[in-house]
């Protein structure tokens, strides 16, 4: 059995849900380490997309910016900005949405805007970038977060962007008819929503969790399927690219001009 | 009519007191050089624009430029917080800073449709989340043809636009090349723009047949700063030097090192300074 931590873990899992045919658009941090990563494992051919512009691309190591110079580099081709919110987003191109976010309800709603009062913040947080279009234009939605009682809480001080909404069809009636969060991959567990409520539930624990571990990581009393599976563990080969990977990335980002 | 400007002169002509100004630049070729030029002329009371603010409106919120940014992403990419943003937001030093917030999406159609001509945006979104409830300029509009309900915003209209782009010709015409972010809507929905450039040439010589050009009658004041954009980056002069963009989150934590850091770095500097940044890559590229 190889030795790896439960960040790896998670990265590898969300890395998973992805397929070579998947055309995803692409967070920085967390989602981009996973995409990469499923394109240099299993999925060689899936197109990922960053929205500053770059189509296709195929970076050598992680962009630290969402606009690094080696996402334009590698790219099929850069679009500006606007196109790439007007004709590839909300045109309906993407697949696969990949979001992170600073708090999580059990709906899979996300903040990433403010923690307390939104007129009197106690910490300002970067605000919503794409996100609140991302999650009702791409075709579904994939969220990685690590778990903790203070993200995965049982109320959003702010909902950035959403989910399933108040759960059922609460979504659909907002009319968006996109599906919405299908996986939550996290530090310990892979949750998808429940079929009938959409509340987010554990349907896979990474090898050695336990349930009570999930629960006393999240903030709302956690669901857990009828059939829990274990999450496979790592492959050798899947913790070497992805280590790789994060070392080619550290080498790059420590460089000075 | 574009001018070939000092950059002092540009920003004293271009950028007033209170004014609306867009420093645009999605992570490439954002006008760091201009930017400092217009800190150390003590403007005051500016509504920033801009998608992604980030170091360089940090330094301008934190000198005390700023009275209100318009803005959908604002932090260190990859790295974490601005702390002079928040610290304005959360304990309004120097001064309180009033936040319209949007979504990229927004803004981009924002600027779009100020380069259009429009009074307004029109876009599929802000649908269920709380933004709407914090910023009273999103609204809805109905479309008359399917009936389906869609977000409205106004347009951006700057005053002002300031941009940085590789190359300008003698007359003043500007191409950019590379992640081109919204800078060629930012300056044809302002007022006024100035444009910093790595260099000026003769003519721009083989390219493209739809390469990215602003023409000099778009423009007012065209500006050779080699390496203007530095610590971000000008394809294929200069790369994002990523280990600084780190680095800022210790310089800019405290107010005294961030202070300190100003007044060495841009109170006592100009925009040849620059050059001297970015001179090894960019002589290895020209």
């Amino acid at each position: 059995m190889v030795d790896y931590k439960p960040n790896e873990m998670m990265t590898i899992a969300a890395a998973r849900a992805l397929k070579n045919d998947d055309v995803c658009f692409v967070g920085i941090g967390m989602p981009s380490a996973a995409a990469n990563l499923a394109r240099l494992t299993h999925a060689p051919d899936i197109v990922l997309i960053y929205e500053s512009g770059t189509l296709a691309t195929k970076p050598n190591v992680l962009p630290l910016s969402i606009g690094d110079g080696e996402l334009c580099e590698t790219a099929l081709t850069t679009v500006p900005v606007p196109e790439m919110f007007r004709y590839w987003l909300q045109g309906g191109r993407i697949k696969v949405g990949f979001l992170g976010g600073a708090q999580i309800d059990k709906y899979a709603n996300l903040n990433t805007t403010v923690v307390g009062p939104y007129d009197k913040p106690k910490v300002r947080l970067p605000g919503g970038g794409g996100a609140p279009e991302i999650a009702t234009s791409c075709g579904e939605i994939f969220i990685i977060m690590a778990q903790g009682k203070r993200s995965f809480v049982d109320r959003l001080d702010f909902v950035t962007s959403i989910g399933h909404v108040s759960g059922g069809d609460s979504r659909a009636r907002l009319g968006v008819k996109t599906k919405g969060p299908t996986k939550l991959i996290t530090d310990l567990a892979l949750f998808e929503p429940d079929a009938q409520s959409k509340e987010m539930t554990v349907v896979s624990l990474h090898p050695g969790v336990t349930r009570e571990q999930v629960q006393d990581n999240t903030g709302w009393p956690v669901k857990f399927a009828a059939q829990v599976a274990e999450t496979p563990p790592p492959t050798a080969r899947e913790l070497e690219v992805l280590r790789e990977l994060h070392a080619r990335t550290n080498r790059a980002h420590s460089e000075a001009a | 009519m574009a001018r070939i400007s000092s950059l002092s002169e540009a920003i004293k002509d271009a950028v007033r007191d209170g004014d609306t100004v867009a420093l645009e630049g999605f992570t490439h070729l954002i006008p760091h050089a201009a930017a400092h030029e217009i800190i150390r002329q003590g403007r005051k009371r500016l509504t920033l624009i801009r998608m992604t603010p980030d170091l360089i409106y940090d330094q301008l919120i934190g000198m005390g430029c700023v009275d209100r940014l318009i803005f959908s992403w604002g932090g260190n990419p990859g790295v974490g917080s601005l702390h002079r943003l928040r610290d304005a937001v959360e304990n309004g030093w120097p001064q309180k800073l009033e936040l319209e917030e949007h979504s990229h999406a927004a803004m981009a159609n924002a600027y779009e449709a100020g380069a259009a001509g429009l009074p307004c945006a029109i876009f599929r979104g802000y649908i269920g989340g709380d933004m709407p409830k914090v910023n009273p300029k999103i609204k809805r509009v109905i479309c008359p043809f399917t009936g389906e309900e869609l977000a409205a915003i106004p347009a951006h209209r700057p005053d002002v636009a300031v941009i940085h782009a590789q190359r300008a010709d003698k007359a003043g015409n500007v191409m950019i090349e590379g992640v081109l972010g919204v800078q060629k809507e930012a300056v044809l929905a302002s007022k006024r723009s100035v444009v910093t450039v790595e260099q000026i040439v003769e003519d721009f010589g083989p390219r493209s047949l739809n390469a990215v050009i602003l023409p000099h009658w778009t423009i007012q004041h065209v500006v050779a700063v080699p390496g203007g954009a530095f610590p971000s980056y000008a394809q294929g002069y200069y790369a994002r030097n990523n280990s600084f963009y780190k680095k800022w989150d210790d310089i800019a934590r405290e107010r005294d090192t961030f202070l300190a850091w100003m007044k060495t770095n841009v109170l006592e500097k100009g925009p040849e300074a620059f050059a001297q940044y970015t001179r090894k890559q960019r002589a290895a590229a020209e």
